[in-house]
């Protein structure tokens, strides 16, 4: 009997996530500068980041990556593909 | 004594040091960089290993600021340590940001002769990966891991054997704001210049290495390295760095870098991600050996006080506070220790005045030298002042919050979020604003927020403020009732400040200084106490600094501007006035009476004096040309003179209305400017021209101090000449605007 094939994970843009979720990085896209800067910080596909919180006036936010904080803006966040359960 | 890094011979960039060469070269001055995150103690690392002697300079060509100092090493040798810009990684997208992979294969100077890594305990997890870059360029290394404090209270724990085995290296525990380690460190380091280089790099996988075996090829055709570690470093670099940059690389090397890049997209995989990916697998391949404990930091102090400083209510209310208390540090308690140092200059110029012979030399010495001398000092206080602020407030972890707050407000305008502090000083003055602009990393952006802050209407704007609203508008008429229409026009000039300084921003960041898109990439340190030592030494340092730098400017401007403002002068004039001081008092007997009489002479010759001056003819020379604006030759000189510091505006048009001494609360000066006339009888001074005259206060370049400081910011003449320019073009056309308009609309002309 063929199981079902429905994905058990989520894939979004870390800009989708909301405060306190947490997921697994898959691509980091945007423009190549800001990319490997990201990159370079700890975004690498497979680690995992955390949303922290939004700043107060709603940009940007702070992440949780690699056991330190991180604060990129949306704009930034919108270009990372996550994955989570 | 400290040796100058250069000097050092070393070994040349193709060869590795055996162990007879490093002993050459350890007996020498050895050379020894420093390098690391920003945010991982690395100044107070450099502090306590060079004990504050450190000599702060450029890198060549560009405005890195520069560290260097000496280091005793056990057994007797001094090493030259350098201190590297604080990177996150050694990928480079700009002049400034290389300067750290060049000083590391020793491109454009000598080898090091080995590299200290400073890494914070707490964020090895990404902190090891400049390590392991610096590592793999074949140096000597000794891994710092510094705020071993921290990492202990937060349960972490480091077997540094195995780490060390792991990354190939000798690691150090350190905790540089409490002295712990650093003789650990110099013994290590000592022992490095011995050992020559570490385990050569793992591989990079069949992928990886067909790729960068291209880039390498480029590498050597060009001709930049021939030690192969040096090969696959710069490689590496270049695989990472190159594209959409402002490099000066080959067009060879550029070529096979976007090859490596396409060959990759066309198998479907990306170079970038893969690179930063196997390196990644180092750090946690050595850590997952080496660390462990974990912590949750939610429930760390800095979390708890995070919960507070970034509340949307409770966080906007401390920042504040915060900023309020900056800012009357700089406006108020500054005060009397400037009004200390303003006396002190006084009687130094009294006392010279009574030691040498009348004549030019003394009056050069004493109102050119000594007054410009004291024109520069002036400013120490609110410099130190700012500048310990801002050491503390980016110490202790509180900066990167205030970027973090304020982004999406400057972010707008194309600023950085670090560029608020400096801002906002410049409300107070521009000058120590300025120089704070090195708290921001990128050039462009330091650029662009140190042309914009002599918008902002610092203090010295004020007292002409004070003096024009005085002059030109009735103290009893109200607005709604309750503020006076003088405070209403003041704070409608602080309102034009702000709009101005944002929208200069704004203009200056589509045309002059544009660039590639500003982003925010920052990261948010733990919470820290700042060493009083380390807050105390980088204000030594900054004060240091601008009183070399911009100083010299400063007093070579002053003279210059009490030379035009006293020479010519008339000699004939200067007796005829000592003739009638003396028929005065002869003939007045009431010793009161004569006084008054005396000084109304001395006002009168000064005045005279003045307008006799190539200072005052130039105000007669740019008549025509302010007049649209409203203007007229006496307010011409007291623009020129406002040059030197804007409330030199208030004392200078004292004197050529001959009021003689006065300030902006001066009854006599205000009475002589209501009731000036134009050639033609009109009033001067009306309520329209008053508006034009501020406006222009608010927008113009008056103050020579700040030029000399942007100067020494930028590097360069050409971008205080750039401020100087559109500020003076802002300011005329706006006046213009202002009074022009104004008299069409009839408004505020009586």
């Amino acid at each position: 009997m063929p199981l079902d094939a429905a994905p058990s994970t989520v894939t979004c843009s870390l800009a989708e996530l909301a405060v306190g979720d947490a997921a697994t990085v898959r691509r980091v896209g945007g423009e190549r500068r800001i990319v490997v800067r990201l990159l370079e910080m700890g975004l690498v596909p497979g680690t995992v980041v955390e949303v922290r919180r939004r700043a107060p006036l709603g940009d940007p936010i702070e992440l949780r990556v690699r056991g330190y904080a991180l604060s990129i803006r949306r704009a930034e966040a919108a270009g990372i593909l996550v994955e989570r359960p | 004594m400290s040796a100058s890094p250069g000097s050092a011979p070393t070994a040349s960039p193709g060869s590795r040091p055996t162990a007879t060469a490093a002993a050459g070269a350890a007996a020498r001055h050895p050379t020894i960089l420093l390098a690391g995150n920003p945010n991982a103690g690395k100044t107070s690392l450099f502090n306590r290993l060079t004990g504050a002697r450190a000599k702060v300079g450029n890198y060549p060509g560009v405005t890195v600021e520069r560290r260097t100092g000496a280091l005793a090493l056990p057994g007797g040798r001094r090493a030259a340590i350098v201190d590297l810009p604080g990177t996150y990684s050694l990928t480079a997208r700009s002049a400034e940001e290389r300067v750290a992979v060049d000083a590391l294969l020793g491109r454009g100077g000598s080898t090091p002769d080995a590299v200290i890594v400073v890494a914070d305990a707490t964020a090895l997890r990404r902190g090891l990966y400049l390590a392991t870059q610096v590592i793999d360029a074949g140096r000597p290394v000794v891994l710092a891991l510094n705020m071993i404090d921290e990492a202990d209270a937060a349960g972490l724990r480091v077997d540094v054997e195995r780490l060390a085995r792991d990354l190939g290296c000798e690691v150090v525990t350190t905790a540089a704001t409490r002295r712990r380690g650093i003789d650990e460190l110099a013994a290590a380091v000592d022992r490095a210049l011995v050992g020559g280089a570490g385990a050569p790099a793992p591989e990079l996988g069949a992928r990886l290495e067909g790729a960068i075996a291209r880039i390498e090829d480029a590498v050597r055709a060009a001709g930049l390295a021939d030690d192969e570690r040096a090969v696959r470093t710069l490689a590496l670099w270049a695989a990472l760095s190159v594209g959409d940059d402002e490099l000066e690389v080959p067009d060879a090397l550029r070529v096979a870098v976007a090859e490596a890049h396409d060959a990759a997209r066309a198998e479907a995989w990306d170079l970038d991600a893969e690179l930063v990916a196997w390196r990644y697998r180092r750090v946690d391949a050595a850590l997952d050996d080496a660390l462990t404990g974990t912590h949750d930091d939610r429930k760390s102090t800095s979390a708890r006080v995070d919960a507070v400083l970034i509340h949307p209510v409770w966080g906007l209310a401390v920042f504040a506070l915060v900023m309020l208390i900056v800012f009357q540090a700089l406006f108020a308690w500054s005060e009397p220790l400037v009004g200390t140092i303003e006396a002190a200059v006084a009687a130094t110029q009294d006392a010279v005045r009574g030691l040498l012979p009348e004549g030019a030399v003394r009056d050069l010495i004493v109102d050119g030298i000594v007054a410009g001398v004291g024109n520069v000092v002036v400013f120490v206080p609110q410099i130190a002042l700012l500048f310990a602020f801002i050491t503390v407030l980016e110490d202790s972890g509180y900066l990167a919050r205030v970027a973090f707050v304020i982004d999406r407000v400057m972010g707008g305008v194309g600023l950085h979020g670090r560029a608020f502090v400096p801002m906002l000083s410049g409300f107070a003055c521009a000058i120590p604003a300025v120089m704070a602009t090195r708290t921001l990393e990128s050039r462009r952006d330091r650029l662009l927020t140190m042309l914009v802050v002599p918008l902002a209407s610092c203090s010295a704007r004020l007292p002409v403020y004070v003096l024009v609203t005085a002059a030109v508008f009735d103290p009893d008429v109200r607005v709604l009732g309750v503020l006076s229409i003088g405070a209403v026009v003041l704070l409608a000039m602080y309102g034009l400040s702000v709009v101005a300084s944002l929208g200069a921003a704004a203009v200056l960041r589509r045309t002059v200084l544009r660039g590639p898109r500003p982003t925010l990439v920052l990261e948010l340190p733990p919470y820290r106490m700042p060493g009083v030592r380390d807050v105390l030494l980088a204000t030594w340092q900054r004060v240091r600094r601008f009183l070399i730098d911009a100083g010299t400017v400063i007093l070579a401007l002053s003279i210059v501007i009490w030379g035009l403002l006293t020479y010519p002068k008339d000699g004939a004039a200067e007796e005829r006035w000592e003739a009638r001081r003396a028929e005065i008092a002869a003939t007045i007997p009431d010793a009161e009476e004569q006084a008054v009489a005396i000084a109304a002479t001395e006002q009168a010759q000064a005045g005279e004096a003045l307008r006799r001056s190539a200072g005052g003819r130039l105000g007669r020379v740019i008549e025509p040309v302010i007049e649209p604006l409203g203007f007229d030759w006496r307010i011409g000189i007291g623009i020129i003179g406002a040059f030197a510091a804007r409330e030199v505006f208030v004392s200078t048009l004292g004197i050529v209305f001959d009021v003689g001494d006065a300030d902006e609360e001066s009854e006599p000066l205000r009475d002589a400017l209501k009731g000036a006339e134009r050639e033609d009888g009109a009033p001067l001074m009306t309520p329209l021209v008053g508006v034009s005259l501020m406006v222009f206060f608010v927008l113009a370049c008056q103050c020579m101090s700040t030029i000399a400081v942007v100067r020494r910011e930028s590097g360069s003449w050409k971008w205080a000449g750039l401020m100087v320019g559109y500020m003076t073009a802002l300011a005329y056309l706006a006046s213009l605007a202002v009074y022009q308009v104004g008299r069409l609309l009839g408004l505020g002309v009586t």
